[in-house]
């Protein structure tokens, strides 16, 4: 077998993975490891495969990824805190043939925004939710979320959440799923290479059913925040199998045809 | 018999050392460089030649910053 | 020709927003205003325009429906009453901030608090200071009359997308369910995606592929770029002083003294200016049409030749404030109000310019 130099191999019709044209050049502003980054590059990796870039508007949400529309090329509006489902209720119903997503973390989706959420599960509103549940505040600074984990530290729960206290987490997907208005429920993450890809075939077929007009199609990625939780990223990644999976159990939870 | 080989190219400035790409690698062909970016990150570097072009790497990446190539050497 | 009609004021508005081409509604119901959306859901606009009406699971998400539908360059509104209008006003400081075009009926009922459901005007300070957080202006329209009510739909509409910038109608319980005849526009036709794309280039429309993807927003975390969008505001703001102020005057040429009033007032101290005449005292009333952009030229120009303004509020002296800072110390201008959803009678007023300003 001859030697093959790099060259030879970085050819363009040996190419098998680069970044979609639908992530902007702009660095995300995230923390090293966050898995915001990933879930961005998933849903836009969908857009782009299914080719409605022209067709999409998404609507940030407030924390982390409140710049989500420096990265993510396509029109977005970013709304007040807990409000998107709000927003993308409007968009929806003003231009049917369009397809709406919004972006939100756990603080935005599951507390300040629980009505919006709901009612617009409930209503059936024929948008996509990518809902990223780290189980912290982390835009400011690791606060206690309504998905902090029991006994889990905080900086506002130094001593860890003590649920007689400070409340039980809200396990929001699940409430969700018992919604008639929502036709497609899970639950996943993009920690690993298998889950990357696992919940990208979610996205893409919560995105698909918006053609159908029956229903929400809502995703869950459970992920990390090595800075809220004071770790490494992979150690973080370490850290949400061991403790956050076992509250948070990956899979659909809901599949409506 | 046909092998493949495969390459990754690693956008450095942008690469935050974040490492989550190291044990995504089956073949271990990536570490933290010691040297830094402009932005003072550990970047990642490609060790051996090990690569497979799984793209294993890229998929986990959170920022986007591995292009992966691959060839079927006869 | 326009067809008249014998109409609540709440009906009128809403028929008259889907006259106006109105896309969108997005409401929740509170007393004195629930007409609106009762009315629209009635028509089925969606059948005789294609607008969509959305009842809301609360005010904060209508009006955050409103800052999605106006981001996709929708002629969008809603409508709520005191209270209600208080839970928008984070949703209104966005989209002021975001510089986008709606339109707010606000039917004023008393407060502070759940209040009272009669017609008051103590949202004046939450209408034209901003209300919600950050230096904005909404432009503020003060109907007085169920035709009013109607005409200011699709003048809102106008204003709103001339200056991308949020219109509050600040009607109040009594405008909004008296019933009166009304001349109603004819239907104007709704844009297409086409003339949107056009008009608000801006607008969330799906990014194609000959132009920048569009983003509406009203964060900036640079500071400097943050200063330069809020003297941008402010000189929009300026300009839309400079062109919109209306207002209007009765037997102001000859007048001794003044009442300044607006809406529910105006009609009241319409009738006591008769009362008063009639008592051989020229008394002339100068109506604000618009209360931001708030007419202060005309009225320092009236201090000049008047003797004393008396101001006429359903509240405990709101736009007083402003109508002392046109004034300065020309002239004396005091407050007269009932509150608590008491609207007061011409002879109160009669009594009030007697015992504040004649003989005071």
């Amino acid at each position: 077998m001859s030697q093959i130099t790099k060259e030879e191999i970085r050819q363009p019709e040996n190419l098998v993975y680069k970044k979609t044209e639908l992530l902007t050049d702009n660095p995300l502003s995230y923390c090293p490891g966050c898995g915001h980054g990933t879930a961005h590059r998933v849903v836009m990796e969908v857009i782009d495969e299914m080719g409605i870039q022209e067709q999409t508007i998404g609507i940030a949400p407030v924390g982390c990824s409140v710049l989500a529309y420096e990265f993510m090329n396509v029109d977005m509006q970013q709304a007040a805190h807990g409000r998107a489902p709000a927003l993308a209720t409007a968009v929806k119903r003003l231009m049917p043939e369009k397809f709406v997503f919004t972006y939100q973390g756990d603080g935005d989706l599951a507390a300040i925004g629980t009505a919006e959420t709901i009612h617009a599960c409930n209503r059936g509103e024929n948008i996509v939710i990518i809902f990223i549940n780290n189980g912290i505040y982390g835009m400011t600074g690791g606060q206690m979320a309504p998905t902090t984990l029991p006994g889990m530290k905080s900086s506002t729960s130094p001593y860890g959440r003590d649920v007689a206290l400070m409340g039980n987490p809200l396990k929001i997907t699940e409430l969700i799923a018992q919604l008639p208005g929502t036709l497609y429920v899970t639950r996943q993450a993009v920690h690993t290479p298998a889950a990357v890809r696992r919940a990208k075939r979610a996205v893409r077929k919560a995105f698909e059913n918006q053609k159908l007009n029956k229903g929400l199609s809502f995703v869950e990625i459970v992920s990390n925040c090595n800075s809220g939780w004071k770790m490494t990223p992979n150690q973080s990644n370490e850290w949400m199998v061991e403790n956050m999976f076992p509250f948070y159990p990956l899979g659909d939870i809901k599949v409506n045809d | 018999m046909a092998k493949i080989k495969g390459d990754i190219v690693i956008d450095i400035e942008k690469c935050k050392g974040c490492s989550v790409c190291i044990p995504a690698c089956p073949q271990d062909v990536i570490a933290l460089s010691a040297n830094v970016n402009s932005k003072g990150y550990h970047f990642a570097e490609t060790v051996n030649d090990a690569c497979t072009g799984c793209a294993n790497c890229a998929i986990v990446c959170p920022d986007a910053v591995i292009t992966v190539y691959r060839k079927k050497v006869e | 020709m326009r067809e008249l009609k014998l109409m609540k004021g709440n009906e009128a508005f809403a028929e008259a927003a889907i006259r106006a081409g109105a896309d969108g509604y997005f409401g929740y119901p509170i007393t004195p205003q629930s007409e609106v959306m009762e009315y629209l859901m009635a028509e089925k606009p969606h059948e005789r325009t294609g607008m969509v009406v959305l009842q809301a699971e609360s005010e904060v998400a209508a009006i955050n429906m409103v800052y999605g539908g106006a981001s996709c360059g929708k002629r969008v509104l809603t409508s709520s009453s005191s209270p209600g209008i208080s839970l928008k006003q984070e949703g209104i400081s966005y989209i002021a901030g975001a510089e986008l075009p709606c339109l707010i009926l606000n039917v004023v009922r008393a407060g502070p608090g759940l209040g009272t459901i009669q017609p008051a005007q103590s949202d004046y300070f939450q209408a034209t200071k901003g209300g919600g957080h950050g230096d904005y202006r909404m432009i503020v329209l003060a109907p007085s009359s169920v035709q009013e009510m109607a005409d200011f739909a699709s003048l809102g509409f106008d204003l709103a997308f001339k200056y991308r910038n949020p219109v509050m109608i600040l009607s109040d319980g009594a405008i909004g369910q008296m019933m009166e005849k009304v001349e109603l526009d004819e239907q104007i036709t709704r844009l297409t995606e086409a003339e949107i794309i056009k008009n608000t280039p801006w607008a969330t429309t799906g990014k194609t592929k000959d132009r920048e993807r569009n983003i509406i927003t009203s964060l900036d975390l640079d500071s400097a770029k943050m200063e330069l969008h809020n003297i941008h505001l402010q000189e929009k703001y300026r300009q839309i002083e400079e062109n919109e102020t209306r207002f209007e005057t009765i037997q102001c040429d000859d007048a001794d003294y003044l009442i300044i009033a607006y809406g529910t007032s105006a009609r009241i101290s319409q009738k006591a200016v008769d009362l008063l005449r009639a008592q051989g005292i020229k008394v002339g009333l100068l109506r604000p049409i618009t209360l931001f952009p708030f007419p202060s030229k005309p009225i320092a120009e009236l201090a000049n030749r008047v003797k004393g303004i008396l101001t006429v509020e359903m509240s405990a002296g709101q736009m007083i404030e402003d109508v002392r800072l046109a004034v300065g110390c020309k002239v004396k201008a005091e407050h007269f109000g009932r509150m608590g959803g008491i609207i007061p009678s011409p002879t109160q007023v009669v009594e009030a310019m007697h015992q504040k300003i004649i003989g005071g």
